[in-house]
């Protein structure tokens, strides 16, 4: 049991997010967006979008420093697991609440902004859910385990994360999730769905971060006939051997 | 230099009768879908009066186009990081209600209604929300001054002349502005877009959406003075005005164009100097931008910029078009286009020439006679009103431009009054506006005659770019509804697109320069029943606009009409 859910579940969703998300690319550039519902209401937007999303970010950021690192690392540079523990819970909670609030603020947008509602999909509806579950119990997580140590201390340092990177070097260590408390479980759980639907949502968006924004001229000049990268658009450019060519018969 | 070509309009104000045929063809052939229910590519409005979507001119409220300043050119709305940084919730967006809450009406109620005492009424609906709505606004509520004194009173551009002008129905004025995009030659739109989506096409300067790059972003909204990107919000992306580029392609006019009631617009090229664009937006004066956008263009008829426009990859025939061009003839040769809101340092590329009945009606209201010169020349020079009003629209502000070209109009009109009434042409009339008779003359068929192949001179894309056109190679807009799924699973249109076949347009040119109408009934291909006038040429009707003939009948004799 613990190998199908902390080693074959994990790679199938994984599988499912790099597969999908290339299939999607392909098949899909032009459902590939935020679909954004500013255009309907924007006061409330205002407020609840960047909250969640730079709460987002941090709680991202989190999770990067909190699985990606080593414990062993960060002890080198003089940093107590004590130590860490406190730099972790002082930037993840305002993190966490900011990204709660946000969610709770768009949750309500969505349900009672008539036009936002009806533009909402069953596909965004379950995606909501599965991110809301995801995210509740991360902040349980934080708050009831880390904080106040409900059902003793727990350092996923030593479980959650191992297991995390193991996966990554395909050496996936089951145990060490097996003896995390149900509340992690979950978490990794329900953080694994999200992963397997993310190709197939509007969560897509999160890879077009336009970052080239920075770099690019203002003004993109773009001729009908060269097209950067792979063919542009849906259509990939003629191959090589595809051209016509004049047969002379005598 | 770096010499590029440039597709460009001029549109004759005084000629615009406000009919919005345009705007109707224009919706039917491109932004008849869900979505874009309120978005019009075309739209005309009644100046004085605060235009769609409300006020848009107001950039101190809506931070569009480009400012100077110290000689370096920035977005109003912010640069590159502070629109990274409000990615999430873009500050300044209209929203739809400043556009205005699209609906239908419930024609059910109409058609299924019993025979009865009372006339059943048809009630509306929002088409965003769904519910039954109070209209109380739309994308040109307040035409033909309809509401002004509550409306056109607070048109953004009576700034610092309100005391003058007068809503008092005798005395006020207006005129028809019809507006489409500029496919500007420094758009901010494009500027704007953080995925880099929004592209100038070297070719003819068309400024397109790449709809597979749009990510959803919104900042080419806010970005673009005109208002003239929309956001389709069933897709999720960014649309604009196409300048019909399946048409332009081969080389007939755009829908608006072609369907232009008092046939107004014009359609050609211009060759410019990519290389001072920037230089020219960054001037800091506001007056000095109009003449500082029209250094920027070249004249064919110099062997050394034709040679360079050769070098820089500019097709021949392309380079004997432009000198036909009547754009660039109204704009460089006559003068008397000018720029819409020339502030915004997008070097907008739709040019208008102002309209010159306004002065004509005082004339004629006071009983002088309105066609003679020095009347005309008297009332330009001292009604402030419209001239100013002009000024604020066209050149900034600077009045003498506008008085420049409305004596030109006024010296056609009495030059020409002479002629048609076999009278000794006064070439000093022409001469007393700096032009040579013969010009004038030439002006004047342009612009009063106006033959349709003077009107448009349209180079057609080369052949053996074919295969590697935008119809051909990308999706556009209105195509997806062809074979994408409206509602796939990832949402509103998503899958691939079908593109418009180019065949059907090339066949369509060929159909409207024939003699003959063999099948007037084939007018453009419908698709899934919708009216598409995209490939309409004026000739015949287009299929599905009106029932089918034989059909009708032989329900009738059957009997059958539920
Ligand atoms: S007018 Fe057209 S090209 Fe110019 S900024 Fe607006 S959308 Fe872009
Ligand atoms: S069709 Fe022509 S005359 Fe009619 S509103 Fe449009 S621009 Fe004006």
């Amino acid at each position: 049991m613990n190998t199908v859910l902390w080693v074959i579940y994990p790679y199938i969703c994984l599988a499912i997010f790099v597969v999908g998300h290339f299939w999607r690319y392909k098949y899909d550039k032009f459902g590939w967006t935020t679909r954004s519902s500013q255009l309907y209401e924007d006061k409330l937007l205002r407020i609840g979008s960047p909250l969640f999303h730079f709460g987002m970010l941090g709680v991202i950021a989190g999770h990067v420093m909190g699985l990606l690192i080593p414990q062993s690392w960060t002890s080198a540079i003089g940093i107590s697991p004590h130590t860490y523990h406190y730099i972790a819970l002082i930037g993840g909670i305002p993190a966490g609440l900011a990204t709660v609030a946000g969610l709770i603020i768009l949750v309500y947008r969505r349900r009672r902004t008539g036009p936002v509602f009806s533009a909402t999909t069953v596909n965004d509806k379950v995606m909501y859910l599965v991110l809301g579950i995801v995210i509740l119990l991360g902040i349980w997580n934080t708050i009831a385990g880390s904080l106040l140590q409900f059902g003793g201390e727990y350092n996923y340092r030593d479980g959650v994360s191992p297991w995390f990177r193991s996966i990554f070097y395909f050496q996936p260590d089951a145990a060490l999730m097996a003896g995390a408390p149900i509340g992690f479980q979950l978490h990794a759980f329900f953080a694994f769905l999200l992963f397997a639907m993310w190709p197939f949502t509007r969560l897509v968006h999160v890879f077009s971060a336009p970052i080239g924004y920075f770099t690019r001229p203002y003004i993109v000049y773009r001729s009908s006939d060269v097209r950067p990268g792979v063919g542009v658009g849906t259509h990939a450019p003629a191959r090589g051997w595809d051209r016509p060519e004049l047969q002379k018969k005598e | 230099m770096r010499v590029m070509a440039q597709m460009a309009m001029v549109m004759n104000l005084d000629k615009c009768i406000g009919c919005h045929t345009c705007s109707v063809t224009c919706k039917q052939a491109w932004t008849n879908r869900a979505g874009t229910e309120y978005v019009w590519f075309n739209n005309v409005e009644t100046r004085p009066g605060l235009g769609y979507p409300r006020g848009y001119e107001n950039q101190e409220e809506w931070l569009g186009g480009w400012v100077a300043k110290n000689g370096r050119l920035s977005l109003r709305a912010g640069g590159r990081l502070k629109k990274l940084l409000t990615i999430f919730s873009n500050p300044k967006m209209p929203s739809i209600q400043d556009y205005y809450e699209p609906w239908t009406y419930d024609y059910e109620t109409l058609l299924g209604a019993p025979a009865q005492e009372n006339f059943p009424v048809a009630r509306p609906y929002s088409l965003i929300s769904g519910k039954p709505m109070n209209v109380s606004w739309s994308a040109n509520w307040d035409d033909d001054l309809g509401g002004s004194l509550e409306h056109a009173a607070k048109d953004p551009m009576l700034k610092g002349i309100e005391d003058k002008v007068t809503f008092e129905f005798e005395q006020t004025f207006m005129f028809y502005l019809p507006r489409i995009c500029e496919h500007c030659l420094n758009p901010s739109c494009a500027a704007s877009c953080p995925s880099g989506a929004i592209y100038k096409r070297s070719e003819d300067g068309i400024v397109l959406v790449d709809q597979d790059r749009c990510r959803g972003w919104r900042m080419c909204v806010t970005g673009c003075p005109y208002k003239k990107v929309y956001f389709n919000h069933k897709t999720g992306k960014a649309e604009k005005c196409t300048f019909c580029y399946p048409r332009v392609e081969v080389g007939i006019p755009t829908v608006c164009s072609e369907t232009c009631v008092g046939r107004l617009r014009y359609i050609g090229l211009v060759l410019y100097d990519a290389d001072r664009v920037l230089e020219a937006a960054s001037i800091e004066d506001d007056h000095a931008l109009y003449e500082a956008q029209r250094s920027l263009f070249l004249d064919p008829n110099d062997p050394a910029v034709a040679a360079a426009a050769e070098r820089d990859g500019i097709p021949g025939d392309w380079i004997e078009a432009a000198k036909r061009s009547p754009v660039r003839r109204l704009i460089q040769d006559y003068a008397v286009a000018l720029p819409l809101h020339p502030e915004y340092r997008t070097m907008p590329m739709v040019w208008y020439i102002p309209p010159l009945s306004p002065v004509v009606d005082v004339i004629k209201d006071t009983g002088y006679d309105a066609e003679d010169k020095d009347n005309l020349f008297a009332a330009i020079e001292t009604l402030r009103i419209p001239v100013e009003y002009l000024a604020n629209l066209f050149t900034a502000g600077d009045v003498a431009p506008v008085n420049r070209v409305l004596k030109r109009l006024a010296a056609m009109r009495s030059y020409m009054r002479d002629i048609n009434l076999g009278r000794d042409p006064r070439d000093e009339i022409p001469e007393s506006v700096g032009m040579s008779g013969e010009a004038m003359y030439e002006m004047f068929r342009l612009l009063a005659i106006a033959k349709y192949e003077e009107r448009y001179v349209i180079p057609t894309a080369h052949a053996e770019q074919a295969h590697a056109l935008e119809e051909l190679a990308t999706d556009c807009p209105v195509s997806e509804y062809g074979g994408g799924q409206p509602e796939g699973i990832l949402g509103e249109g998503s899958g691939r697109p079908t593109p418009v076949a180019a065949e059907n347009l090339r066949m369509l040119q060929n159909r409207q320069r024939a003699d003959s109408l063999e099948n007037p009934l084939i007018g453009g291909g419908s698709k899934q029943g919708r009216v598409n006038l995209l490939n309409w040429d004026g000739i015949g009707m287009p299929e599905g606009l009106f029932p089918d003939r034989d059909a009708e009948t032989s329900r009738e004799t059957s009997g059958d009409r539920s």
